[in-house]
């Protein structure tokens, strides 16, 4: 269980006064210091958690101890078995964590047991979904390299192929019509086990299998506009139909006798090394060292090219530590860990705000090495850090939200060709999303060419930006206007949003739609934090 | 009379080629070209010419390449020194009645007889007597010396290229007529479109005329076009493309509009299919390029703005069995059975082609108009012209 690490302390609401100091905004691939209003609220994330003393050993006792309707790993294995370990890929966690990753060392464990038992047949599955495959050193990193040179050569070691039609196997219909339709070898296992790094309260749960191991036909029927504007939000799992869904196809996929071992897993919010702690301190606790880290890397940044930047940034791996680990069945293992993700994250918020503002980082779930596109901020704002609320979003209907965030007109042409096309082609005509869905979906997500480049490449499907423009659906239905301080113009106006030079200027503009004399709140996000609005 | 005038001048030419390479439209300012503000009138080459007074004569891309010394020498023996350009025309005869001129001189203008073979057949662009008969060498008029051009207060026309104006065609409107014609001979050159994909490259006067003409005459199924700047984009779309986008994403565009795959890791090389027709209304190395890239095999390249001395790799035109062609002036249009000209008024009319003329100058801001007319597109403009109608001269 995780428990507040030695003089951790709890998530803060600070309100600014005179003496506040400014405010650090993460702003891409830098961040800038920005004086908010008097009486304004920053939110800032509670502190990390304390790890694990003996994470190895904790995975054990999980293994050994499960919770649910769920005998102990070893009791499920045996020899001449079909075993199939599925993990989560690439898009978490964020950043990228320092070696050991959880899932080597949770696979590790789970081989040794296979091996006790004299499990010969296993496969191991990145279960990537639509996202792009992973490269080899991304699966060596995630893996260790003792698992991947012991499976990858033979090829027992693989990425998940959604476009493979002879890879995917139906399971079976839930009773609202959803097509269930997940990994064949996955499938017809003995047992499937699945490794997961709960990074948000999003994760995990049966959205592991029935999304991770799935493809487009059955993804289609929760990754749409409907059912993202119905999850508020898709971070609560109980009011969140995008959940609903997944855990009716877990259902399913239960009833047909596939039997799967969950592994779930949690962090602490440590973040960012000692270089760029003072990223995740509270302003007025800088130290001098702080201060001069800040100054000293913000004068370096802007010297800096922006690739130079880029890989400097993606090259942080984040010193998180496992806070709690549970396996077995599914959904009991999946309230445990909900409950140590909330521990972590949520901050209780007393009321919304007319006009939230947020710092946008150089990183979110799907460009990890890669570039954030402007596509992405906008998920990563209106997606991710817009509903990393219960309750209630932290801004009222109606109100506004200002991003800061350089948000270029660049994309990566290898991992993100569909996102090229569809900010091109689709956002110039509409930035409606059930438009976008009723015209545009069908013809990219069936496209021969984004297939190829999926299953060859290292591409996201060419389904994927309507993905990503859905789950700002509910923001965008939300929000009275959407501002970015400091993007490019052209890019943001082709999101549909606006641009602004600083935030005074975005505080001005917001006015126009809230009023004079608004309320602002900053979420000081990451680390990562969740609001509990009441 | 006053005119801008040509001369044969080597040094200038070289002068405004590296002027304009500098900066576009420069050449008008250290070239060749020079304001005769008492120019000796145009004589009348024979029975059946009039003298035309200019009211108002568009600048033209072909015009833009020899203002800037870039014209191919290929036209040397096709013109004759010192000529007026200007063969976007519409004028007033002397009984004042307006008239749009057809400026390419075939054989009924040479008084050559019997007339070629294109001639006879109407399609006066490809006339093969172009430097011969009683007329001084000139493909157009505007590029020989014994017709004048429209950029001037007199000029002579023969009266098989003069077409009336209708009274409610505004001067605008009416200058518009002969690029048109030109966009209606290339959309229509490629045969019929019907349910077709075609691409069209650059969004300037030939490339938004393009489009109008394709929409009224050809309908193709959807028309993609690759336009560089806001006016642009706004134009082709009021104009009828279905899809605008950036000039780097044409062929992105393409490919999703065909679906078929493409030669690259996500950048895309080539296409493995592509338009059935794509119209290059640039004309250089990189367009023609960026048009073989795009054009499925077997299907067509129409070359709509003049292209000079390129450099193209030519691998893909002989490997897709990719057709290029020209698409220069206007006739007889075979595939709808009338005149050019006659379309091209149709079309002026009832797609309001005037409301692309920009802006107008006086002759003796020529500089000024030239810069203009060559940066147009990032200026937000469309088409320049030479406002003639208040010019005050007299005659010589």
């Amino acid at each position: 269980m995780s428990k507040l690490a030695k003089g951790a302390r709890p998530g803060l609401v600070l309100e600014v006064d005179r003496s506040t100091p400014p405010t650090l905004f993460w702003h891409g691939e830098g961040y800038r210091l920005e004086k908010l209003p008097v009486g304004s609220r920053v939110i800032y994330a509670p502190e990390p958690h304390e790890p694990l003393a003996d994470p190895r050993g904790a995975i054990r006792h999980a293994l050994l101890n499960p919770l649910g309707e769920s005998q102990p790993l070893p009791s499920l294995l045996f020899s001449g078995m079909k075993l199939t370990i599925a993990f989560d890929d690439i898009s978490l966690p964020l950043p990228p964590m320092e070696s050991p990753d959880i899932r080597q060392m949770v696979i590790e464990e789970v081989l040794e047991h296979a091996a006790i038992a004299g499990v010969d047949d296993i496969e191991i599955i990145a279960a990537l979904a639509l996202h792009r495959r992973m490269t080899e050193a991304e699966l060596r990193h995630a893996v260790g390299d003792r698992v991947y040179d012991a499976f990858a050569p033979s090829g027992k070691l693989y990425n998940h192929d959604a476009e493979d039609p002879d890879g995917l196997t139906t399971v079976g219909q839930t009773r609202h019509g959803e097509d269930v339709i997940i990994n064949k070898r996955a499938a017809e296992s003995d047992l499937l086990i699945y490794v997961n790094i709960n990074l948000v309260a999003m994760d995990g749960g049966w959205k592991s299998t029935a999304t991770g191991l799935s493809g487009y036909q059955s993804l289609k029927s929760h990754h749409n506009v409907k059912t993202m504007r119905a999850s508020r939000s898709f971070m609560d799992r109980h009011k969140s139909e995008l959940h609903s869904s997944n855990w009716r196809m877990g259902d399913v996929l239960k009833n047909s006798g596939i039997k799967i071992f969950q592994i779930e897993t949690t962090l602490n919010n440590d973040a960012f090394p000692g270089s760029f702690n003072f990223l995740q301190k509270r302003e007025w606790e800088w130290t001098a060292k702080d201060r001069a880290a800040f100054i000293a890397s913000s004068k370096a940044l802007d010297r800096t090219p922006s690739r130079l930047k880029r890989n400097i940034f993606h090259s942080i791996k984040a010193p998180h530590r496992m806070t709690s680990v549970q396996a077995g069945e599914v959904e009991a293992v999946h309230e445990v860990t909900t409950e140590n993700v909330y521990k972590q994250q949520l901050v209780v918020v007393e009321g919304q705000t007319d006009i939230l503002t947020m710092g946008l980082p150089y990183i979110c779930p799907y460009n990890v090495n890669s570039i954030m596109n402007p596509i992405l901020v906008m998920c990563l704002g209106l997606g991710y850090f817009f509903n990393m609320y219960r309750n209630k979003p932290l801004v009222r209907e109606g109100g506004v939200l200002i991003m800061s965030h350089p948000t270029p007109w660049e994309f990566h042409p290898v991992h993100h060709p569909s996102y090229i096309d569809f900010f091109e082609q689709v956002l110039s005509v509409t930035t409606d999303p059930e438009i976008i869905e009723r015209d545009f979906e069908k013809k990219f997500a069936e496209d021969e060419w984004y297939k190829h480049l999926y299953r060859n490449s290292y591409a996201y499907h060419g389904v994927h930006p309507f993905y990503m423009w859905y789950w700002g659906s509910h923001a965008l239905q939300h929000l009275g206007k959407v501002i970015i301080v400091g993007g490019d113009p052209k890019s943001v106006r082709r999101l549909g949003f606006t641009p602004a030079s600083t935030l005074r200027d975005a505080l001005e503009m917001a006015t126009d739609v809230v009023g004079r004399d608004p309320s602002i709140t900053h979420v000081h996000n990451p680390p990562i934090f969740m609001a509990d609005v009441h | 009379m006053k005119a801008l005038k040509f001369e044969r001048s080597v040094p200038k030419i070289a002068k405004a080629r590296i002027a304009g390479a500098l900066r576009p439209g420069a050449g008008a300012s250290y070239g060749p070209l020079s304001l005769d503000e008492t120019a000796t009138e145009i004589a009348l080459p024979g029975r059946g010419w009039q003298r035309v007074r200019p009211r108002l004569a568009g600048i033209c891309g072909s015009d833009l390449a020899t203002v800037d010394g870039r014209s191919s020498r290929y036209f040397e023996p096709i013109v004759s020194f010192p000529f007026v350009p200007g063969h976007e025309v519409v004028g007033s005869l002397d009984d004042g009645s307006r008239v749009v001129v057809e400026p390419v001189l075939g054989c009924a203008t040479r008084q050559i007889s019997p007339m070629c073979r294109a001639c006879s057949a109407g399609d006066l662009g490809r006339c093969e007597q172009i430097a011969y008969g009683s007329l001084a060498p000139g493909l157009q008029s505007g590029f020989c010396c014994d017709t004048g051009g429209g950029w001037s207060t007199r000029m002579v026309a023969h009266e098989s290229q003069l077409h009336s104006v209708p009274d409610m065609m505004t001067d605008e409107a009416a200058v518009m007529v002969e690029p048109s014609a030109c966009a209606i001979h290339a959309a229509l050159s490629a045969g019929s479109l019907d349910g077709g994909v075609v691409a069209v490259i650059g969004a300037g006067t030939l490339g938004l005329l393009t489009i109008a003409a394709l929409q009224a005459f050809n309908k193709p199924a959807q028309i993609l076009v690759g336009a560089k700047h806001p006016e642009q984009r706004t134009f082709a779309t009021k104009l009828g493309a279905t899809t605008v986008v950036e000039p780097s994403a044409l062929r992105r565009a393409v490919r999703s509009a065909v679906g078929c795959m493409a030669m690259g890791d996500g950048e895309i090389e080539r296409l493995t299919g592509g338009a059935d027709v794509v119209f290059d209304c640039v004309g250089s190395s990189d367009s023609i390029q960026n048009a073989l890239t795009m054009t499925r095999p077997g299907g067509r390249i129409v070359l709509v703005g003049m292209a000079g001395r390129t450099t193209v790799d030519l691998t893909p035109l002989w490997q897709r069995e990719v057709a290029l062609v020209g698409a220069y002036a206007y006739g007889q249009e075979s595939l709808l059975n009338r005149r050019t000209f006659d379309l091209a008024f149709e079309l002026v009319g009832t797609a309001d082609l005037g409301r692309l003329v920009s802006a107008t100058y006086p002759l003796d801001r020529y500089d000024d108009a030239l810069r203009h007319a060559a940066n147009a597109g990032s200026r937000g403009a469309v088409k320049i012209a030479f406002d003639l109608r208040n010019e005050k001269d007299s005659a010589r």
